[in-house]
Order: structure tokens, then C-alpha cells, then sequence
């Protein structure tokens, strides 16, 4: 049980680190894929959403780091 | 992209990736060879590899099961928290606000670890559980990697061989040197690992998604040029801000 344990934590680890960065990429995803199914959103807008939406969140995510560096 | 580039970039991919976490393992494993004993490193590793293979044989099969888009997008998903993850810590780590990664100093505080744990009687036990969650953990990863890379395109064993290769020169360059293998730009290879695993994922959730990319697989490295004009400016930036914040005088 501890070896699966030790598994299951390293698993939750690898994809989160900053709580904030993992629940907006999952927020984004979510949305554009509404958006698409359900929306009528082109999907390649929604592609494109994506992309940029990654970019804003990396850039809040190191910003937000720096920041609370900074004091 | 041709079929020769698809391959090529998911070895390459896996080849870095696992590169990367093996080095990491390595250095542990090596800790305890050089401070316990080479019984208790290799018992350690082998056990934790048969934990992975276990994981590759029931993972393996169950992913044959799930319908390619499903799958491509559950993968791009995941893909994208471990990339982006990946991705952030590089640059916060290149704009010098987290201290680089430093296989000698892991090595060093291990090594101290395991010599207070030498007069215990269970030190051998301690020392192969030591060796066992490093390869287990960093295995995991790697474990993941392939599974990501590989699957979505059926090039699993493409990405295994990658990261077979990264195995054989880390283990075969550690014997030959006898010590961690600091030399690594680890921190430059994180880099670029994130900004390679993050491509990956936006094409694929927007694959599962119906996303038709202009340039088909090409879109991979357009991303990744985006990404990386990104992550400079964003290192730039974050590097000036640090460096002001060096030189203000302490209140």
C-alpha cells in the first residue's frame, strides 16, 4: 500500500505543482471545449484559444511567483 | 511533417524527457552504491523497475481500449500540466528566482544522509529504499513520458527506444565516470523538454477537440517556436526584475 501511495503522490506531483497554473489550464480547457461542442466555436479559434490562453496562464503563474518573491 | 520527422521528434522528446529523470536517479542510486553497498543500490533499482514494468504491462493494455480521440485528448490535457509545469519551473529557475537544480549537491546531501544512517542496523534496508524511490519516482515519470509521447500516434515503442537510449548513456557515462553527472545542463534541457511537451499537448487536446492545424503535424513546431519566443521574453523580463530586486538595499 505505501509503494502505491508513493506512486499516487508522485503522480498528483508531476502535473501539479502550482495549484493556480493546473486549475486555470483546466478551467481554459474546459471552456473551449464547451465552446466548441456546444457553442458552435470554430474549432480551430478554439485551437487557437488555446494557445494563447497557455501562454497568459504561464505568464500570471511566473508572474505571480515573482511577485510574491518580491514581497 | 513526414513520417521520418514524427518519429525522429517523439524519440528526440522521450530521449531529452528521460534523459533528464534518469540523471536525477542516477545520482541517487550512485549515493548509495558509494556509501552503503552495491548490493543495496541495485536491489533498490531492480525492484523499483519491476514496480515500473508491472505499471507498463497493465497501463499498455488498458490505453489500447480507449478511442484515439478520447485518448488524444486526455493525453494533450495532462501533457499540458506536466509541460507547463516543466516549463514554469525552468523559467523562474533561468531568471535565477529558484536556485538551479545541482546534481552535486543532491548527491552530497544524500551521501550525508545515508552516513548517519550507517551505524543503524537497518542501514542496508534504509539505504536500498533509498535507491528504490529514486528510480521509482523519477521511473514514473518517465513511465508517463513514453505513454504520452508514444501513444497518441502509436510510436510507443519509438518513445520507449528514446528513452531506452537516455538510460544506456546515463548508466554507461556514470560507470565510466564514477560521479554525478554535474556536468548536465539539466536546467537547459528542462527548457526545452517543456517547451517540446507543452507543443505536444496543445496539438493533441485540440486534436481531441476536432481541430484540423493548418500544416497538420507542422503545427507542432510552430507552437514550439511561439513557446519559445515566449519563454525568452519571459526570462528577459523576469531576469531585470530579479536583478533589480538583488541590488535594493535590505530595510
Amino acid at each position: 500500500m505505501t509503494i502505491l501511495r508513493i506512486i499516487w503522490e508522485e503522480f498528483i506531483g508531476m502535473f501539479i505543482d502550482d495549484g493556480a497554473l493546473a486549475l486555470f489550464a483546466l478551467a481554459l480547457i474546459a471552456a473551449v471545449s464547451l465552446a466548441i461542442k456546444f457553442a458552435g466555436l470554430d474549432p480551430l479559434t478554439g485551437g487557437g484559444l488555446l494557445l494563447v490562453g497557455y501562454l497568459a496562464i504561464l505568464a500570471e503563474s511566473v508572474h505571480r511567483f515573482a511577485a510574491k518573491k518580491r514581497g | 511533417m513526414d513520417n521520418f520527422t514524427t518519429i525522429s521528434s517523439t524519440i528526440f522528446t522521450s530521449f531529452l524527457a528521460s534523459f533528464v529523470e534518469i540523471v536525477e536517479a542516477f545520482t541517487i542510486v550512485l549515493a548509495v552504491g558509494l556509501t552503503n553497498t552495491w548490493r543495496s543500490a541495485f536491489t533498490g533499482t531492480a525492484l523499483a523497475l519491476l514496480v515500473l514494468i508491472i505499471m507498463i504491462l497493465v497501463l499498455g493494455p488498458l490505453l489500447q481500449l480507449v478511442p484515439l480521440t478520447a485518448l488524444q485528448f486526455v493525453v494533450g490535457v495532462l501533457l499540458g500540466l506536466f509541460g507547463m509545469r516543466w516549463l514554469r519551473k525552468a523559467i523562474l529557475r533561468a531568471s535565477g528566482f529558484i536556485p538551479l537544480h545541482d546534481e552535486e549537491k543532491a548527491f552530497r546531501e544524500e551521501t550525508e544522509a545515508l552516513s548517519k544512517q550507517r551505524g543503524l542496523g537497518r542501514a542496508d534496508y534504509l539505504a536500498m529504499i533509498a535507491a528504490f524511490k529514486a528510480v521509482l519516482l523519477e521511473g514514473v515519470e518517465v513511465v508517463f513520458i513514453v505513454i504520452a509521447v508514444g501513444s497518441t500516434h502509436g510510436l510507443t515503442l519509438y518513445a520507449s527506444l528514446g528513452a531506452l537510449i537516455a538510460c544506456v548513456l546515463v548508466i554507461g557515462t556514470g560507470l565510466l565516470v564514477h560521479k554525478p553527472l554535474a556536468r548536465v545542463p539539466e536546467n537547459s534541457l528542462k527548457l526545452v523538454v517543456g517547451l517540446m511537451l507543452t507543443s505536444f499537448s496543445i496539438f493533441w487536446t485540440g486534436e481531441g477537440l476536432g481541430v484540423a492545424w493548418p500544416g497538420e503535424d507542422f503545427a507542432i513546431v510552430v507552437f514550439f517556436v511561439i513557446l519559445s519566443v515566449f519563454s525568452a521574453i519571459a526570462i528577459n523580463l523576469l531576469k531585470s526584475s530579479h536583478a533589480t530586486l538583488a541590488k535594493e538595499p535590505a530595510l
